[in-house]
């Protein structure tokens, strides 16, 4: 029987459509149709100036919009050679950071969403409407920031921003033992997650899979950490793997616990962070004109989803002439019909969920 | 105050025993009727609030008196039940029509028949049947048939998945719940509802009530068993599968809106009530006060065998909000490999035990 989920369903996470052969509740082939949330990004990039493409990031990882953001301006700064001074650097960490948890809070109550479990979804939010709320303090948008600029960003922290962040740090990292012990340890979602859609080390390198999908197979590849971009190399932390606590290596409960302990580890890096973050103008470096040279540069940023990379390519004029962005989600998706068939209906979902994806990101 | 005495009074006047007995079901049927609204409205509310406190919301607002302009929002339910009274009831043009229709209402006599039986009071009880445990889990099987017509009848394919989860699970649920009410029967040899509450009179060991659930170890571990199968029965999470809002949309009652939608909603809950009224009567004493010897009059009855029934539901509550889904074959797994065997040991732990200690 050919089962459509979506476009129009509870957990397909936004406007994508599978279409699942199955026999009885055994899923044997699953074919995912995209296309559904497809604006035409690239395209509209080449038509804009540099600094207009910036709010387009936003709108395609609308969950992560500081670190779509991020990813855009490190490439463009290294087009033009731009040296940002160090508040900027810093801000822009503590606001990656901060989205990387936020966006993780979602991943994670959607999650348990997925599963069945209401109430943790609502902790999480609620606690990320604090982080939003933070957001809202210092650049006036909840979802779509439009903060980081090229050589700068948009507005300067509030006065008392680390005095809220560190209130809000205190109050959050004793939350995520509330998460666990409501939905981690719970033994239904053990059984639920454990063992279910395994992605062996080897067939997540060949499909592309990066992030903590990646590192939920037990591969320790982290950009932060490997081909550190903006300031990440002056930070301590430690990048979480699978171990296969409850179940094989690469299982859907491994993806989930990596999410879970990236939180802290995110959390240890804004302490960090606050704590050396420098005085200074962020605007001094912000380029007056952007015209970068002929060239081209590809970058990749480690966003929550994964290895966000964009190749930027600059004919000297004020747009660029074509913007590509590789969306770890995509590539996410692309390895669920290999890991789901075989399980039932409900695992599909499971699966999908696991895998964290966007579909603001995928279709662009 | 059964249904019997209103045919004895009726009959007094009225020669035509037809017409009295008719006239007697109807007058006993209203209450009954009555009180599976009333259940289902007040559940909806307390539901939707118990849940806002869990998840840390404030819960439906606005609606009826408060504190302050509606504060606790207690006409919400009304407000929805009006809201899906005067909703377009849409039927889809390939569904099977007749069945898609008559679907509602077999589920809604198999929550309706079960209420009939429940002892609420030594005095108030509409039926007092000599099989009474036995008539409330048959009728309470009816709603399957209902389940899988509505599933069938809808032409789709969320709602075929649905119904037949929901039929494989009841009809799995419904063996470990009947093995498991053995014990009490075997206990208090007999399956009327008033003579299994009688016998739970009096006290053990001086402080406990002298229920069924405290009398054994196997007993104790029946009721469990008994409750959870009841959960699973109702297709309440973490049993609720067949509805599974992430997986199959809305499970066997996608394509349905309206006030057929509002009859399934109703069903539920009444059969809630059923089956938390059948675990009271069971294994918590029924109409029997918690404090032996206190509080037994039949009134002091009636409100500690709802106390019973609404704690009992609130449980579920509790349940539903904290829980994950579980999957379909471990939903089989947990019926078929641990709670049947266990059930089986149990039977025969208390027919031991009955042996040797009395």
């Amino acid at each position: 029987m050919v089962l459509n989920i979506g476009p129009q369903h509870p957990s397909t996470h936004g406007v994508l459509r599978l279409e699942v052969m199955t026999d009885g509740e055994i899923v044997s082939k699953i074919t995912p149709h995209l296309g559904y949330l497809h604006r035409c990004f690239e395209k509209h990039a080449e038509n804009v100036t540099y600094e207009q493409v910036i709010p387009f990031t936003d709108r395609c990882d609308y969950l992560a919009s500081m670190n779509s953001n991020f990813g855009y301006v490190v490439a463009m700064e290294d087009l033009m050679e731009i040296e940002v001074s160090e508040r900027v650097q810093y801000i822009r960490v503590i606001m990656a950071e901060l989205n990387r948890i936020a966006s993780h809070l979602l991943a994670l109550g959607v999650y348990g969403l997925d599963i069945g479990a209401f109430t943790p979804f609502l902790y999480m939010l609620r606690d990320r409407e604090r982080i939003l709320d933070m957001f809202e303090y210092t650049c006036g948008a909840r979802l779509l920031y439009n903060y980081m600029w090229i050589g700068g960003v948009s507005h300067d922290l509030p006065k008392d921003f680390e005095k809220i962040c560190f209130e809000f740090l205190d109050y959050f990292e004793p939350q995520i033992e509330e998460y666990n012990n409501l939905l981690t340890y719970n033994k239904i979602f053990i059984e639920r997650t454990a063992d279910v859609g395994v992605i062996p080390a080897d067939i997540a390198i060949s499909y592309g899979v990066s992030g903590p999908n990646l590192r939920g197979s037990g591969v320790n590849w982290d950009v932060r950490k490997d081909e550190p971009y903006s300031i990440y190399d002056r930070f301590e932390f430690d990048i979480p793997t699978g171990t296969g606590e409850f179940g094989t290596l690469g299982d859907c409960f491994d993806r989930y616990w990596v999410r879970m302990l990236e939180i802290s580890q995110s959390a240890k890096i804004i302490r960090q962070a606050l704590k050396d973050l420098p005085g200074g103008d962020v605007f001094e470096t912000m380029p007056k004109k952007i015209r970068p040279p002929k060239g081209s540069i590809y970058r990749r940023t480690e966003s929550p989803r994964g290895d966000l990379g964009y190749y930027i390519m600059s004919d000297g004029t004020p747009s660029p002439s074509r913007v590509k962005m590789r969306s770890p989600a995509f590539t996410a998706l692309s390895c669920l019909d290999e890991v789901s068939s075989g399980w039932m209906i409900s695992d599909v979902l499971a699966i999908l969920g696991s895998l964290d994806i966007v579909l603001g990101e995928i279709d662009r | 105050m059964t249904v019997d005495f209103l045919i004895d009074l009726f009959s007094k006047f009225i020669d035509v025993p037809v017409v009295a007995f008719l006239l007697a079901v109807t007058i006993a049927g209203i209450p009954l009727f009555v009180l599976m609204a009333l259940n289902a409205t007040v559940a909806v509310y307390v539901e939707r609030k118990v849940s806002a406190f869990m998840m840390d919301r404030i819960g439906p607002m606005g609606q009826g008196p408060g504190l302050h302009a509606g504060k606790w929002g207690v006409l919400q339910t009304i407000a929805d039940a009006l809201k899906l009274l005067i909703k377009e009831d849409t039927v889809p043009a390939s569904a099977d029509k007749l069945l898609f229709k008559m679907a509602p209402f077999i589920i809604f006599i198999g929550a309706f028949l079960g209420i009939a039986a429940l002892p609420f009071s030594s005095v108030i009880q509409v039926v007092d049947f000599n099989v009474g445990v036995f008539y409330i889990i048959a009728v309470a099987s009816v709603g399957v048939i209902g389940i899988v017509m509505a599933g069938w009848a809808s032409n789709n394919k969320w709602s075929l998945y649905g119904a037949m989860r929901s039929a494989a699970q009841i009809i799995s649920y419904e063996i470990p719940a009947g093995l498991s009410i053995i014990v009490p029967i075997m206990m208090a040899g007999t399956m009327n509802l008033q003579s299994l509450i009688e016998f739970q009179t009096g006290s053990v060991w001086g402080i406990l009530p002298n229920w069924i659930i405290f009398n054994n170890p196997f007993s104790f571990l029946a009721f469990f068993i008994f409750f959870i199968s009841a959960v699973a029965e109702t297709n309440r999470t973490p049993f609720d599968i067949p509805e599974a809002e992430s997986e199959l949309v809305a499970g066997w009652m996608t394509e349905y809106s309206g006030f057929r939608w509002a009859v399934f909603f109703l069903s539920e809950y009444a059969n809630m009530f059923v089956v938390s009224g059948l675990a009271a009567t069971a294994f918590l004493g029924g109409w029997q006060s918690p404090i032996p010897g206190l509080f037994n009059s039949p009134l002091w009855g009636l409100f500690w065998f709802l106390g019973k029934i609404i704690f009992l539901i609130f449980v579920m509550m509790w349940f539903r909000w904290t829980f994950p889904r579980l999957r379909v074959d471990q939903l089989m797994h947990v019926c078929w490999k641990v709670f049947i065997p266990i059930a089986m040991l149990n039977i025969f732990g208390v027919g031991i035990w009955k042996l040797i200690i009395g």
